[in-house]
């Protein structure tokens, strides 16, 4: 074999790094509305919370699909690696998504059995967006590995850190979800979307606060990649701490578009500072993406066919949302 | 007892598999159809092929909606359950499995919600364009899907290196040995699905006598259709078998239940093959049958499950009987199509209420036959994941504990029984309200454009 002219492992991490930002907007402010589904006034504000996803949450989720098989293809040592060690995880994020999924199928056609529906979305969101909270926690605390393989035990992964990542990424996606509501109703159910934002607020910067301070103490390589003398990557926390301030600035001029755009930047500083936080490490603390690459041949192979595909993709997504813009009101959509 | 993560890995993956494999081939098949009825529409412009069509494509929407949840879970099972053998064949599997989603993602995203939700809001040329992209989608789905499982049968094209396999020549892996004959196999089988769940339906419409004028002409049509797609399934079954015994001689000798080479060998119609004593009871068998069947000469030689040792031997007793019931359920198919072409003086067929019956019953034969297909397939493959080359036990990940694998078995088993449940019973609402119920809704162009909310039916 000859060496390869160029290298596509950055590009496919780039790839996979906009699936995953794409896939936790996208997914997040729908899975929000789940987790602040029974806390709504009423059954009414309940409908519009829904109606508000429902052209576009399955969408969203192909997304994540895509960022599996794509991890498989690209990068399948952490194909190979994270799913075992988030075993049970996994299923627990996958029985939320279906149990959401389907909430969303049945609901709306349901009326004796409509509170089943109600708690399985309610808590199949909750669950599922938990797990990927607790996903990052892992991610950051680092895998025990030997030989390519994962050799730790079942529940390695659900410690206090990851607990408190869970739970932060809840309260992140209910901000997402609160705020995109704001932009998609009206009257009460706005005035109550309202009123959440500040709270969730607090909440989502006291554990981001919490989850910077424990973060250098479960892992030290990222401890020295902050301290280690002054470095650029400064710059994303503070532009985090920015976009909080916007979100709270504009919640306050009750600005309605503002406050979604505003956390979708709060939650794209702090991934970027994650990222920056293990670059170039996939499979921490021992695999940096090249290790963890799969064959030049595979990686151009299926980027051939993705170069086509993610811009019709992206093109259709953006025109559903277009169709879907404006106001939802409670009885559109379904019967 | 100690529980061993492997075995179970193996039922949570069957059961898994098997779940969302009958969606899969409900939905190609009916994708079909539905393109079928609307070209009809578009052509005769008759209302009824709209309405015919309108229902159809409720319930497709449906099962579609099932097959995608199912799916996500499957994308996973690989890297949960079989990490080791993820990692060795990334690079084939990767991005053969990654063209299956892009192609189900791009169909879903351009096609279907005009299928779903476009009637009346687009012309029928367009509406059948859709319908008809919709199809061509489903069977590239499951061409890359089949190409990955066969590659896993009959692998080639690449070669091994330090442990992980590298694509040497993309096209000898995809369009490897068995490819061609499973595809086919598995695309009749989708026809065959599609039809006989078509003619079951509006076998019990007739039976009820509601909407008859349109149920019948679906089932006449359905049921010619029946009456070439039946023998063609046992035909490139056939050959799908030839082209097995070439390549997997041990899987034949297991579906034949054939112990020891020899020459000449019965072909059994019953035998309780008994793996221990490495024998059959009770045989009943015809005598040369199987030889010719599989050699064309009366006395050729047919390979036995001996000459492999027994710990490479797959579960003879569970691929015998696959087979048996999934050749039964092909020649009842046939029997049954051509029954109905002897009642076709009178219209006999849509009058004689045992024959309505009949086909109603026979609404679950195709799911039986596909299950047990792969059944045959699979536990046939065994002990290898990818045949000659890796094994079950080789391929299974490695940190996994019984505890861990027996939870999720137990996990997915009930949130499939769940939504199993609520689905099927969705789906028998849906069809008891029946064509009558597709009339248009004003409203329409600010429904979701998703798979379930295209059906009218009310839950409870
Ligand atoms: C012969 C056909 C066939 C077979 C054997 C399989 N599938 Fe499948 N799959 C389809 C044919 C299909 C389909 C027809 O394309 C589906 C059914 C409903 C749908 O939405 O697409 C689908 C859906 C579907 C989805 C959802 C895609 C989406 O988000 O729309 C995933 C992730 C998978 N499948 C993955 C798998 C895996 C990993 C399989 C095997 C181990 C598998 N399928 C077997
Ligand atoms: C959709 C139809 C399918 C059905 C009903 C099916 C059924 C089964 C069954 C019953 C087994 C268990 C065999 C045993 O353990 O003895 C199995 C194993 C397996 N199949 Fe399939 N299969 C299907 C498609 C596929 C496809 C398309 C692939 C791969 C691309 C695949 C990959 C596997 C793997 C990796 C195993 C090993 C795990 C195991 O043995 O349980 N299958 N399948
Ligand atoms: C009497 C006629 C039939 C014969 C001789 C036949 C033959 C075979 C053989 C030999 C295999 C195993 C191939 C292998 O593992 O390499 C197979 C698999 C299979 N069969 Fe059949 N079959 C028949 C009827 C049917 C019918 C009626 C259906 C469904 C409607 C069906 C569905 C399947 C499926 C889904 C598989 C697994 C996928 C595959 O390997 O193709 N078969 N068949």
């Amino acid at each position: 074999m000859s060496e390869p002219v160029f290298d596509l492992t950055y590009i496919w991490a780039g790839i996979i790094a906009f699936g995953v930002i794409m896939y936790v907007l996208m997914d997040g402010f729908d899975l929000g509305q789940g987790i602040l589904f029974m806390f709504a006034p009423s059954d009414h504000d309940r409908d519009i919370m829904m109606n508000s996803v429902a052209p576009v949450w399955d969408g969203n989720e192909t997304w994540l699909v895509l960022g599996g098989a794509g991890l498989l293809a690209a990068f399948p040592l952490v194909y190979s690696i994270f799913l075992p060690a988030l075993y049970i995880g996994v299923f627990l994020l996958l029985a939320g998504l279906i149990f959401r999924g389907v909430a969303f199928e049945f609901r709306f056609k349901a009326h004796s059995s409509r509170y089943l529906w109600n708690w399985s979305f309610a808590i199949g969101s909750t669950v599922a967006a938990f797990a990927q909270g607790a996903v990052v926690g892992a991610y950051i605390q680092g895998f025990e590995t030997e030989n390519m393989r994962y050799v730790g035990g079942a529940l390695d992964w659900l410690t206090p850190f990851t607990v408190l990542t869970g739970i932060g990424l809840v309260a992140g996606y209910a901000l997402l979800g609160a705020t995109w509501l704001i932009m998609k109703s009206e009257g009460s159910t706005q005035e109550w979307a309202y009123k959440l934002v500040k709270p969730l607020l607090a909440a989502v910067l006291v554990i981001f606060f919490a989850i910077s301070i424990g973060t250098p103490f479960v892992d030290a390589f990222v401890a020295d990649r902050w301290f280690d003398g002054i470095s650029a990557i400064w710059l994303l926390p503070i532009l985090g701490l920015a976009s909080a301030f916007w979100i709270y600035r504009s919640v306050s001029q009750r600005r309605e578009g503002t406050p979604f755009i505003a956390t979708m930047a709060l939650f794209v500083f702090t991934y970027l500072g994650l990222l920056a936080s293990k670059w170039p490490y996939v499979v921490p603390p021992n695999y940096t993406l090249a290790d963890a690459a799969s064959a030049h041949e595979s990686q151009l192979f299926l980027l051939i066919g993705l170069l086509f595909v993610i811009p019709i993709v992206l093109v259709y997504t953006a025109w559903t949302y277009w169709v879907f813009r404006g106001k939802v009101k409670a009885d559109q959509g379904y019967h | 007892m100690e529980l061993d993560p492997l075995l179970l890995s193996r039922i949570q993956f069957a059961f898994v598999v098997s779940f969302h494999a009958i969606f899969p081939v409900f939905t190609i098949g009916l994708a079909s159809y539905i393109a079928l009825i609307y070209g009809l529409a578009f052509k005769t412009n008759n209302p009824k092929w709209e309405r015919l069509g309108a229902f159809w494509t409720q319930v497709f929407a449906v099962v579609f909606g099932m097959g995608v949840v199912s799916g996500i879970v499957m994308s996973f099972q690989f890297g949960t359950n079989w990490s080791n053998f993820s990692l060795a064949t990334a690079n084939f599997l990767g991005p053969v499995l990654s063209y299956e989603v892009v192609t189900a993602f791009f169909l879903e995203a351009a096609f279907l919600g005009v299928l779903l939700f476009g009637r009346g809001k687009v012309p029928n040329g367009v509406h059948f364009f859709a319908a008809l992209m919709v199809s061509i989608g489903t069977f590239i789905s499951s061409f890359w899907i089949l190409s990955a499982n066969s590659w896993m049968q009959t692998p080639a094209g690449v070669e091994i290196r330090d442990g992980i396999y590298h694509v040497v020549d993309w096209s000898t892996a995809i369009f490897n040995e068995s490819f061609w004959y499973r595809f086919a196999h598995m695309g009749m089988a989708s026809f065959l699905t599609g039809g006989f769940v078509v003619a079951g339906v509006s076998a019990w419409f007739l039976i009820q006598k509601r909407d008859t004028e349109l149920h019948r002409k679906a089932l006449s049509m359905t049921l010619w259709l029946l009456l070439f797609l039946t023998p063609l399934q046992v035909f490139i079954g056939d050959l799908h078998g030839l082209n097995t015994l070439e390549h997997q001689p041990t899987k034949v000798a297991a579906m034949e239940g054939n112990w020891d080479t020899r020459k000449g060998a019965p072909l059994l119609l019953f035998a309780i093959p008994d793996q221990e004593q490495q024998t059959n009871h009770f045989e009943v068998g015809i005598p040369k049958l199987a030889s010719f069947i599989l050699t064309h000469d009366w006395d050729g030689e047919l390979p036995g499950v001996k000459e492999k040792p027994p710990e490479l031997q797959p579960n003879v007793p569970i691929v015998f009987w696959s087979f048996r019931v999934m050749v039964a359920m092909g020649l009842l198919m046939v029997l049954v199509s051509v029954i109905g072409l002897f009642l076709r003086r009178n219209r006999a067929y849509m009058h004689k209420r045992w024959y309505l019956q009949t086909l109603r019953l026979m609404t679950l034969s195709p799911f039986i036959a596909v299950l047990s297909g792969w059944f045959v397939t699979e536990v046939g493959r065994a002990p290898y994941l990818v045949y000659g080359q890796m094994t079950h036990a080789e391929g299974v990940t490695p940190s996994l504990t019984g505890g861990m694998a027996l939870f999720t078995l137990i996990g997915y088993f009930l949130v499939y029984a769940c939504v199993f449940a609520a689905g099927a019973y969705y789906l028998t609402r849906v069809i008891r309200t029946g064509t009558e119920g597709t009339e248009q809704h004003e409203d329409d162009k600010h429904r979701a454009k998703r798979p379930l909310s295209a059906a009218e039916a009310s839950f409870d």
